[in-house]
């Protein structure tokens, strides 16, 4: 027998798979493609106290081995999505991570304060979304302003915190302590890195926002570097995602010290790649005499 | 949620022809989505490059049921859809599909339909006037080269426009129905935004049913990453925002429905 189950801030998953915020609403399109049963844990699309309604089109472009995104964190706002996706969720038997998004501090608050009395497991903060003009990145671009926000998000929440990191700064480690100083109980990274395109045709942006998060197996090497400099600054569990779409890729996240993995982009052009990398990743175990996923964690150093 | 019946699978090439300057017609192999099907759906189809991540949405341009077959009409676009015009037949080809919600079927069988297409737009009506029952119009909209024309003619009238007035009427597709004098009590169309623009200014004068099919760049096609937003009237129950996901609660819309 394997093991596969992994603890975050004292949550159990089934196994490390996890998927991006973003990249599966809120599941209800994805499965009809996947046994979201067989997911160690869902992560919502950003959701805020109040509907967004997110950037003009286009919104995405294509790039090499990648792709760029300027949602701009369209969600439906918390009353929708606690009577609707939260009840969908919890159908299954799956851990709910819901992605807290916002403008302010009191944004911010007022959704996972909100979310206090749901049945959801974990909370993932936004602070890194490049996309929007205030709010997200904003947050996450300075040591000082990281801590004060997850401080403030810990005061009030119920559930573990984790705080998403942007790989939009100069040393993501230090980002990583001052989210820990503020008393996070786990982080996730990488966010997008934000790009841009040209369309040479019409001689303009190819995205209406002119800039946007790239994400895909290009930035792959980008993400791996900074979970494993993340998992050397800090004690906190880390959910490692950028560019997964194998089981190989998400084990090298592993290896570099994920307790977990996010699959975003990937979902996009492999409707199936969660539950293929769950198989994936045991078959790995199998071919190679590991027990628990454990011995894997961080076994890079 | 409703299930269309959406596979992703590897299918094959069975046929493929250039039809005019850059503009393609491939059928492919594709039982279990071509079971689903329906006018005014799309597929979308994956490049071999693992460079280029994301599937290209193309609409259903015609479906033989019978042989499992679905075709698309599609225009080269950039390095996909080139690489999409170089295939043989018996090459395979990843395809997810059926996709989007289709144009309405279920209309009063004594209406008069016109059925208009611009440019890369006019596939997809090809699957619809075989399938609409009642009396079609067509109005196909061309820059300059035509494709498809002859086609439809056994399915109704074609009235043709071209930019350059190289054939039919030189202008667009509301100058054709102008010049012709044709009228009609519904329409269903597909193309650019100005001209949908155009068409839907038309129905609403006149008061006219009129469905338009819409695309945008897409990333997933199921509606899960919001990608392909349009904007709607009214509130949309799905995104409590004016928006609506082409892929997802469309292409199809009615035209008052949505804002373009």
């Amino acid at each position: 027998m394997i093991n596969t189950k992994v603890k975050l801030a004292g949550v159990e998953l089934k196994n490390p798979v996890m998927t991006a915020s973003g990249t599966f609403g809120s599941g209800m399109e994805y499965g009809e493609f996947v046994d979201l049963n067989r997911l160690g844990a869902v992560v919502t699309k950003g959701v805020a106290n109040v509907p967004w309604a997110g950037n003009p089109t286009p919104r995405v472009a294509e790039v090499y081995g990648g792709m760029l995104n300027a949602i701009g964190l369209q969600n439906p706002g918390i009353d929708v999505f606690a009577k609707r996706d939260i009840p969908f969720l919890r159908q299954y038997d799956t851990r709910i991570v819901v992605n807290v998004c916002g403008r302010t501090t009191e944004d911010y608050l007022q959704v996972v304060e909100r979310l206090g009395d749901e049945p959801v497991d974990l909370l993932e903060i936004n602070i890194s979304c490049p996309n929007v003009k205030e709010g997200g990145i904003a947050f996450g671009q300075d040591p000082k302003a990281v801590e004060a926000i997850t401080q403030a998000v810990k005061k009030h929440a119920k559930q573990p915190v984790i705080m998403k990191l942007s790989p939009n700064v100069t040393d993501i480690g230090e980002m990583a302590r001052a989210a820990e100083a503020g008393g996070a109980d786990s982080l996730s990274l990488i966010n997008t890195l934000t790009g841009m395109k040209i369309d040479i045709k019409r001689r303009t942006f190819a995205l209406a926002n002119k800039t946007g998060g790239m994400s895909g197996p290009a930035i792959k090497p980008v993400a791996v570097r900074m979970v494993y400099q993340v998992a050397s600054a800090v004690k906190l569990p880390i959910i490692g995602m950028g560019g997964i779409a194998t089981a190989e890729d998400a084990l090298e996240f592993i290896m570099a010290g994920a307790t977990a993995v996010s699959v975003g982009t990937a979902n996009f052009f492999n409707p199936c790649a969660t539950v293929e990398i769950v198989e994936g990743i045991e078959q790995y175990m199998r071919d190679n005499g590991v027990h628990d996923i454990a011995e894997l964690t961080g076994c890079v150093r | 949620m409703e299930n269309r019946g959406t596979v992703k699978c590897t299918a094959k090439v069975v046929s493929q022809e250039a039809l005019a300057e850059g503009i393609y017609s491939m059928w492919i192999q594709a039982d279990e989505i071509v079971k689903a099907a329906k006018p005014g759906q799309f597929i979308s189809l994956y490049t071999k490059d693992s460079s280029r991540l994301l599937p290209r949405p193309i609409s259903i341009c015609q479906l033989d049921r019978k042989a499992g077959q679905v075709r698309i009409v599609y225009r080269i676009a950039g390095a996909g859809t080139k690489e999409f015009s170089r295939y043989c037949p018996g090459d395979a080809i990843d395809v997810m599909g059926p996709l989007g919600n289709g144009f309405p079927l279920d209309g009063d069988e004594r209406k008069r339909a016109f059925l208009i297409g611009g440019g890369i737009g006019i596939p997809p009506m090809l699957q619809l006037a075989r399938e609409l029952s009642c009396e079609k119009q067509m109005v196909l909209g061309y820059r300059d080269q035509l494709f498809l024309n002859k086609e439809f003619e056994e399915y109704g009238s074609v009235a043709v426009a071209t930019e350059d007035g190289s054939a039919g009427t030189c202008g667009n597709v509301l100058d054709a129905i102008e010049r012709e004098g044709l009228t009609a009590d519904v329409i269903y169309a597909c193309g650019p935004i100005p001209m949908l623009r155009a068409i839907k200014a038309y129905a609403l004068e006149r008061r006219m049913e009129c469905w338009i099919s819409l695309e945008e760049r897409m990333a997933c096609g199921v509606g899960a990453c919001l990608g392909c937003v349009c904007q709607s009237r009214d509130l949309d129950s799905h995104s409590q925002v004016h928006n609506k996901r082409i892929c997802k609660d469309g292409p199809v819309f009615a035209a008052q429905e949505v804002e373009l």
